[in-house]
């Protein structure tokens, strides 16, 4: 029974420290869903969010020399300045949706880390008026090239 | 006509299902021979039925059959051929589609090996086997139909996802669905087992090569799925701990324990109870993936959601779940241990202990990925927990596991003398520190690095010298080296396929690793001839140029990327424009190599061709990652040939 008792503590160990590692892990890792709204009401510098809205068109700035891209964030109640330095991914435009992670920072902005577009589900014909945009660069990439 | 027939298959195929189930079941009760072989006859023709189905989509993807709403929406005239068959499972209802094929495949496969080998158990895993399609047919018909008629016909579909025009998507979810449908059969006769009340090792000798078999194609398919991620998406990552991987990995970690854990039941006839247990929740946990992604409950990247069939896929979870835990209860006296564990350091323990780890494991994912929807339930917040939770949680887990791989196999069983670990483990242990000490000293490593190297260096040391030392014994007789190792593996080909598994593991640990602890990036725009360096690599933009693309027009840029030497490499990293998708595809580019990959991401750049803005990685021991999978197969198709070992 001694051996009984061994593996008993054992269990009981490896089920605490288990409890400790998972509670640990929500802590440290924990990221707040919020709305613009939400977030303006109660802004908490330095807690991670997760931000979601529409990109108020006129407000999407990004330069690539320097990777700074700035826009709003809005959900019809509010809207939130966003910074972040990088691409913006290929989904990401002006007056769609789009959610970010990161952090409130103290001087009145939303610093993201991490920019993930929304994907619309609506269907788009196939061969619609936007396909002579892609015709005209088609033209002014092969102009100089080799 | 095509719509209306192959739905007319599926129902048909359906109510074969149904009466094949009931008949199977009522033949195991009454001991007629005739009920079964007529379950047989509607397994074959289930078979047949839909095995008509899937290539009657397959003929209406090749010919543009616009009149069934499925292939207009996942296809179109541009489509390119090979991708037109690959787009038949490329969304919900196709992927159900061929799940249910493979699944009367398999039940095709039991009827044929083992209807003579298990006259007891045989009847109900089949009853088992065909209620389970039967579900999925039922599936087919009601909340995901996939031949359903769309008018009027339209000139041209909506054309695939173009992430999914990609070879890794052709073999990804076929070995994905090989592997969750392929743990059906050791859970049919894990119920066939508590039905008929032999719950001795009789299942589980007669499931071993099928548990095998799932859990090799589950594997793959994860691995799979993390290359397809890594080359196609362009975040230079192959794991994110999305839900849909989650989805995968939580039946694939109690899958492994049930691989190991079998081993006790059948040396020690111990944990008959545990066993049933671990294939009931292995094949759950394949059902409630399906059901967390298929049903929109939880947001997730390439989540395709849709109505109804989350309720199906949680009724039938429910239902195994409850049947199971009954049968279990029922046979509560006969599920008790024959044998005990004599000492804490034996065996038996280091097998438990990789049990308890690996369900631990799936455990944290498990509360992990439904983290969102717990606390929404309890404190009305939304709150999520992303891949820093899993990778800290699993971290130890994980070192731990690969610390037993090294001990479990080699350690005595029963009671370890003092003799025998000194035997067995003196070696390892001086290299893992050894290892650490080396990695320690250079100074480019991190604690953490320091100590995933140690006891990696020690597992392979700990099969190393197993492996050398049964080698010598074997030369001892007169054997030449050659057919020494040879014959060795041939002999033991299950020994050692598990070892070479085990290997392959450690490479991948290895992989995971470096590109954690050694990988770099940067971001950039880059005028024409401009040039950005990282790591030793410099990276030159020299243009871009236009194209179209039989279904898609591409913007591809021309990066010279030098080491040093010249003429490294030309990287032509894309973006892809198709006409469905609101937005352009990055297409990568990379160069592959086994100490570090250069990956090369294209993001804006000017109309003119001016300036382009890149992502640059540089990611370190990537490929082995890969080399990892291809171990394993080697090691699993050794471990699954029969056994040569002549009775002792």
């Amino acid at each position: 029974m001694r051996q009984h008792r061994k593996f008993l503590v054992g269990g009981v160990i490896i089920a605490l420290a288990l409890g400790y590692l998972v509670y640990a892990g929500v802590t440290q890792s924990a990221v707040y869903f919020v709305t613009p709204g939400e977030l303006r009401a109660a802004p908490v510098a330095g807690k991670a969010y997760r931000l979601g809205g529409m990109v108020v068109p006129g407000t999407l700035k990004w330069e690539p020399q320097t990777l700074a891209l700035a826009f709003s964030l809005s959900d019809g109640k509010a809207t939130v300045l966003v910074r972040h330095r990088g691409t913006p991914p290929d989904l990401f435009g002006e007056g769609r949706g789009a959610v970010v992670e990161g952090r409130w920072n103290r001087d009145g902005y939303f610093e993201a880390s991490l920019i993930l577009a929304k994907h619309s589900e609506e269907y788009k014909a196939p061969h619609d008026p936007s396909q002579a945009g892609h015709k005209e660069l088609l033209k002014t990439l092969k102009g100089p090239q080799p | 006509m095509t719509p209306e027939i192959g739905a007319g298959a599926v129902v048909v195929a359906l109510v074969l299902a149904v009466y094949g189930s009931a008949a199977a079941a009522a033949g195991a009760l009454t001991g007629r021979p005739n009920l079964v072989v007529s379950a047989q006859h509607a397994a074959l023709g289930v078979f047949v039925l839909v095995t008509g189905a899937l290539l009657l989509l397959v003929h209406a993807f090749l010919t543009f059959d616009f009149s069934i709403r499925y292939v207009a929406t996942n296809t179109n005239l541009g489509t390119p051929f090979y991708y037109r068959i690959t787009a038949v499972w490329g969304a919900l209802e196709g992927s159900i589609v061929l799940w249910a094929w493979m699944l009367a495949l398999y039940t095709l496969i039991v009827v044929l090996r083992h209807r003579q080998d298990s006259r007891e158990l045989y009847p109900w895993a089949l009853a088992v086997m065909l209620g389970v399609l039967a579900f999925f047919l039922l599936v087919m018909t009601v909340p995901a139909p996939v031949f359903q008629r769309l008018s009027p016909v339209p000139p041209d579909g909506r054309g695939l996802n173009p992430l999914l025009e990609d070879t890794g998507m052709i073999t990804h979810p076929v070995c994905l669905y090989l592997g969750f449908t392929g743990f059906t059969v050791p859970f049919a006769f894990a119920v066939a087992a508590l039905a008929t009340g032999r719950v001795g090792d009789t299942w589980i000798a007669l499931t071993r090569r099928w548990t095998l078999i799932a859990w090799y194609f589950l594997s793959l398919g994860l691995l799979i799925g993390g290359w397809w991620s890594y080359h196609v998406l362009g975040w230079g990552g192959y794991w994110a701990w999305d839900p849909v991987e989650n989805a995968a990995f939580m039946p694939w970690l109690t899958g492994t324990a049930f691989l190991h854990s079998v081993m006790i039941q059948e040396r020690r006839r111990m944990l008959k109870l545990w066993n049933i247990t671990l294939v009931v929740l292995t094949f759950s946990l394949t059902l409630f993936g399906t059901f967390l992604t298929r049903s929109g409950v939880i947001a997730s990247v390439h989540a395709f959601t849709q109505g109804s069939i989350g309720a199906f896929f949680l009724g039938i979870l429910a239902l195994v779940v409850l049947v199971s835990l009954g049968l279990i209860a029922w046979r509560w006296d006969d599920l008790r241990a024959e044998g005990a564990l004599d000492s804490v350091v034996s065996r038996e323990s280091a097998f438990l202990l990789n049990n308890v780890f690996l369900v631990a494991a799936a455990f944290t994912v498990f509360f992990g990925t439904v983290f969102p929807l717990l606390s929404e339930a309890v404190r009305g917040e939304k709150v999520s927990v992303g891949a820093p939770f899993f990778n800290l949680v699993n971290l130890p887990l994980f070192l731990a596991l690969i610390f037993l791989m090294g001990v479990g196999p080699l350690i005595a069983w029963r009671r370890a003398s003092l003799a025998n670990l000194k035997r067995n483990f003196v070696a390892p242990v001086l290299l893992g520190i050894i290892t650490a000490g080396v990695f320690r000293l250079v100074g480019t490593a991190s604690a953490l690095t320091v100590l995933t190297m140690a006891l990696t260096m020690f597992t392979a040391a700990a099969v190393a010298v197993d492996f050398v030392r049964a080698v010598r014994t074997r030369l001892r007789t007169g054997e030449g080296l050659l057919g020494a190792a040879g014959g060795l593996l041939v002999r033991h080909n299950r020994r050692y396929g598990g070892f070479a598994v085990h290997l392959g593991v450690l490479v991948i640990a290895l992989g995971v690793m470096g590109s954690h602890a050694w990988s770099v990036q940067t971001e950039a725009t880059l005028k024409r001839g401009e040039a950005t360096e990282l790591a030793g690599y410099k990276v030159r933009f020299d243009g871009l140029a236009a194209r179209e693309e039989s279904n898609h027009f591409k913007v591809v840029g021309t990066f010279t990327v030098s080491d040093g030497k010249p003429d490294f490499a030309v990287l032509r990293p894309s973006k892809k424009f198709y006409p469905q998708e609101q937005s352009p595809i990055a297409g990568v580019d990379y160069r592959l190599g086994l100490k570090e990959d250069v990956y090369l991401v294209l993001g804006d750049f000017a109309r003119d061709g001016s300036h382009a803005t890149i992502k640059l990685q540089i990611n370190r021991l990537v490929s082995w990652i890969w080399i990892g999978g291809l171990i394993i197969t080697l090691g699993t198709i050794l471990a699954i040939l029969p056994e040569r070992r002549r009775p002792a």
